[in-house]
Formats: C-alpha cells, sequence, structure tokens
C-alpha cells in the first residue's frame, strides 16, 4: 500500500484528469447523443438515415479502434489535437452513440398521444420534441443514462494509450517505475471505485427526484 | 350570399395500405354550426377528425378549412393545425407539465404569447371549465373529467376557428360525463363551430344542428338530431340506434 500513499498527490492527479474526462466527454455526449436520437425519430429521412449510418458504424467499432484511428488517421491529413482533445472527441462521439440509443428509447415509452396533442396545438416537430417529447423521454431512462455515465468512467481508461495522464496511464507509469503492479493498479481501481460508486448513489436518487407521475 | 363554410371536406379517400377507411367523404360544417359523428366502432369517426387537422394525410380528395386548403408538411401545416383544436378520448395531457403550463404551451409556443398573457388568459379559461383551483396541479392528480375539461381549455386557448372532439367522455365514468358534456354545450351556446365524434345523444339533441351517421367508412345518413334519433332512414342506422339504446 505504501507505493500507493507514497505517489498520493499523482493519484490525486490522476484521479482530477479522469473525472474531468468523463464529465466533459458525457456532458457533449448527451448532446451529441439528444440531437441524434432526435434525427432518429424526425420526419425528415435523411437525417434518420444520417443518425442511423452514425449510430450502427461508431456503436459497433472497438473504442480503442477509434481512438487509433482517430490520432493517427488525423494526423496523417494534417489535422492535429492534443491527446486529452482528442481522447475527449473520441469518448464523446463513441458515447454519443450509446446515449442516442437510450434517449431513443425513452422517446418510445412516451405515449404517442403525448406528440399528437402537441401537433394538434400547432407545435413543430422540434417544438415538440424539446417541450413535450424529451423532457418525458428523460425522465424514464435516468437510470441506463446512468450505467452509460459509469461505462465511460470506465472506459476513459482508453484515453492512456495516447498518454493522456489518467488514472490507467498513471498504473502503468508507476508499475514500471515501482515494480509493484498488484498494488499500483489496485490503488487505480480504488481510485475508479471512489469515482463510480457516489455516481452510481447519485443517480439513484435523481431517478427518484425526477420520476413522472402518471 | 351566405357566408362559405368554415370546412369543406370533398371527396375524401383514405386507406391504411390495403384497409380503405373512409370512402368518398363530402362534408361541410358551417361557421358556428356543431355536427355530431356517430357510427359503429371502426367505421372511421376518429379518421376522419384526424384527416381534418391533418395528424393523418389523405389518400385522396381535399380538405379546406376557412378556404385554404391543408397544406403538405412543414411549418405552414402546424399553422394551421393552430386554428384546429382537438380533443382526445384519452385526454393526452402533457404528463409533465402542470394544468396551467398545459394550457399556455400552445400559446407561448405557437401563438408566440408574452407568458404573462399566456397565464392570465389560461387562468381565465380554466375559470371557465371549472377548474381554476387545479391550476398548478399535474393531470395525474386530477379526475378524468378534471382532465378532459383541462383538455378542453387547452384546445381553447388557441383561439381554433374549430374544434374537434373525438369520444371526449367515452373514457369516463359516468358521473364525470356530464361535468364535460355541460362545458361543450356551454361552447356550442356561444357559437363555436364544432365536429363532435360522440354517441352521446342528449348532447346531440340539445347541441347539434345534424347528425352524420358513418358506417363502413362512409356517410350514410345526414339529417337534424330529432329526425335521425326519431326517424332513421336507413336500416343500418336503425340498427345501430338500437343497440346504442339497448345499453
Ligand atoms: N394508423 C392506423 N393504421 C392502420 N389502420 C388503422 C389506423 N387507424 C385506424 N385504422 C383502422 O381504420 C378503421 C377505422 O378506424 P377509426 O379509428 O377511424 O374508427 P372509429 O369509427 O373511430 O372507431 P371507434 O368507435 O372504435 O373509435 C379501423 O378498422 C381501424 O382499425
Ligand atoms: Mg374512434
Amino acid at each position: 500500500m505504501h507505493v500507493v500513499l507514497d505517489n498520493l498527490p499523482a493519484f490525486l492527479r490522476a484521479t482530477r484528469v479522469t473525472a474531468q474526462l468523463t464529465v466533459i466527454s458525457f456532458l457533449l455526449a448527451m448532446l451529441i447523443g439528444t440531437l441524434v436520437a432526435g434525427f432518429r425519430v424526425s420526419p425528415v429521412l435523411p437525417l434518420r438515415w444520417l443518425g442511423t449510418v452514425y449510430v450502427e458504424l461508431v456503436r459497433n467499432t472497438p473504442l480503442l479502434v477509434l481512438i487509433s484511428l482517430f490520432v493517427f488517421g488525423f494526423t496523417k491529413i494534417g489535422i492535429r489535437y492534443s491527446y486529452y482533445a482528442s481522447a475527449i472527441i473520441v469518448l464523446s462521439t463513441y458515447t454519443g452513440t450509446f446515449v442516442a440509443e437510450t434517449v431513443r428509447a425513452g422517446i418510445n415509452t412516451v405515449a404517442p398521444g403525448q406528440a399528437e396533442a402537441a401537433r394538434s396545438l400547432g407545435l413543430t416537430f422540434s417544438q415538440l420534441l424539446f417541450a413535450v417529447v424529451l423532457p418525458q423521454a428523460f425522465r424514464s431512462v435516468v437510470a441506463p443514462l446512468g450505467s452509460v455515465f459509469i461505462a465511460l468512467i470506465k472506459n476513459s481508461a482508453l484515453a492512456s494509450t495516447i498518454a493522456v495522464m489518467d488514472l490507467s496511464f498513471l498504473g502503468t507509469q508507476l508499475t514500471n517505475s515501482t515494480g509493484r503492479p498488484v498494488a499500483v493498479f489496485m490503488g487505480s481501481a480504488f481510485f475508479y471505485l471512489l469515482l463510480a460508486l457516489p455516481s452510481g448513489w447519485a443517480i439513484g436518487w435523481f431517478e427518484r427526484r425526477v420520476a413522472v407521475k402518471r | 350570399m351566405t357566408p362559405a363554410p368554415l370546412v369543406v371536406v370533398e371527396k375524401v379517400n383514405k386507406h391504411f395500405g390495403d384497409l380503405h377507411v373512409l370512402r368518398d367523404i363530402d362534408l361541410t360544417v358551417d361557421r358556428g354550426e356543431v355536427v355530431v359523428v356517430i357510427g359503429p366502432s371502426g367505421s372511421g369517426k376518429s379518421t376522419l377528425c384526424r384527416c381534418i387537422n391533418r395528424l393523418e394525410r389523405v389518400t385522396s380528395g381535399r380538405i379546406t378549412i376557412d378556404g385554404v386548403a391543408l397544406p403538405e408538411e412543414g411549418k405552414a401545416l402546424a399553422r394551421l393545425r393552430a386554428d384546429v383544436g382537438m380533443v382526445f378520448q384519452s385526454f393526452n395531457l402533457f404528463a409533465h407539465k402542470t394544468i396551467l403550463q398545459n394550457v399556455t404551451l400552445g400559446p407561448i409556443k405557437v401563438r408566440k404569447l408574452a407568458k404573462d398573457e399566456a397565464r392570465e388568459r389560461g387562468l381565465k379559461l380554466l375559470e371557465r371549465v371549472g377548474i381554476a383551483d387545479k391550476a398548478d396541479r399535474y393531470p395525474a392528480e386530477l379526475s378524468g373529467g378534471q382532465q378532459q375539461r383541462a383538455a378542453i381549455a387547452r384546445a381553447l386557448a388557441m383561439g381554433p376557428k374549430l374544434m374537434l372532439f373525438d369520444e371526449p367522455t367515452s373514457a369516463l365514468d359516468p358521473e364525470m360525463i356530464k361535468e364535460v358534456l355541460d362545458v361543450m354545450v356551454e361552447l356550442a351556446a356561444e357559437g363555436t363551430t364544432m365536429v363532435v365524434v360522440t354517441h352521446e345523444m342528449g348532447f346531440a339533441r340539445s347541441a347539434a344542428r345534424r347528425v352524420a351517421f358513418m358506417d363502413g367508412g362512409r356517410i350514410v345518413e345526414m339529417a337534424s338530431p330529432e329526425q335521425f334519433f326519431d326517424q332513421p332512414q336507413t336500416d343500418r342506422a336503425k340498427d345501430f340506434l338500437s343497440k346504442i339504446l339497448a345499453h
């Protein structure tokens, strides 16, 4: 355990990096995912197509492959982002597909009569989506969105493969310098838990708070 | 010269795949008139209502409202729907909004009314339908009759030219039917143009000028309520009336 205690400041810094990576990517993924879910239920055929292609392509490609493709592929055509920015872009694009599918499932739980009533009032598609359908859809998928968030905390570890100094990167680094992989990665695991467990509790609390009365 | 009718339905046909649901429907509704649509289940009554405000697209034929043909899609259609209020059998109040928010959503988003003004008008409408005290409640906290009155207020808040009612009392317990019908009778008396799908004969007799009897996707009879209920012309209407009277 000494390895962890001796490197406590480094662990705390790395925990912050992982937390930031996760939160920023999640917020972006929520934006992307909500928009794409909207595309997928829109009356405009090309938008539905676009949404489907994005989700099916990105969701079915391993995250590690996406990261490598993004970093090396874009470098090749002369576009370079910092590793940190690259990690955020890839993580949010990838997580966006899961958010999109989750939100779409939420949209499907909203009674069709809700959208019909909104249409009969003269609301346009985007108005009824944002004012009537999405607020109810989100309430019914707080828990699954929470799972997406927790999966993202762990997926963010792959950012370490492109030298983002998160908890996993620190684990590898300390293993090399101390030769104590078990203790070091136990430390990493502990800090991942420290992020994930309270997130789970917060999600449960939030879910109860916003539940729709029917 | 008599003013042009508000709603003109001409030779309208509607197919759902192979199912021919509306067959050569012709119907005009004058300004201030109340038309009751009656008929057996599956005869196409709801579909007719939904075609009139274009929740469904007609397969052939033409529907005009206030002289304007129903546009295809998009903003123009949305604007037209705003002029046609619709009340559903299952209320369809927005579950995540309070009663007052339900009533003010359309005026704020579609009519671009200021929030305060929308609120003020909304409260007046809720008062008119007798549920001003429920303004800050959520739909699930109201009885069916109260929810349906809120839904009527929501539709009225748009200042529609026409109100469509699709079996507004069929989902209600008997003791709540009257409170909703009372509101509708009052609207009719004030000269609101209404198309009402209902089997409530009392309402038809007291408020409707004409009754349209539908069967198999056609309007089979069109008559005054007295004539229709007392001397139905077709066997199908006689048969149908004997069934609903037996209840
Ligand atoms: N969206 C749809 N897709 C396919 N068929 C439909 C659809 N909506 C209605 N139908 C069919 O069209 C026919 C007419 O339905 P409609 O709801 O207009 O009847 P109705 O007269 O309102 O009946 P009810 O008294 O039961 O409400 C029925 O056979 C119904 O199954
Ligand atoms: Mg019906």
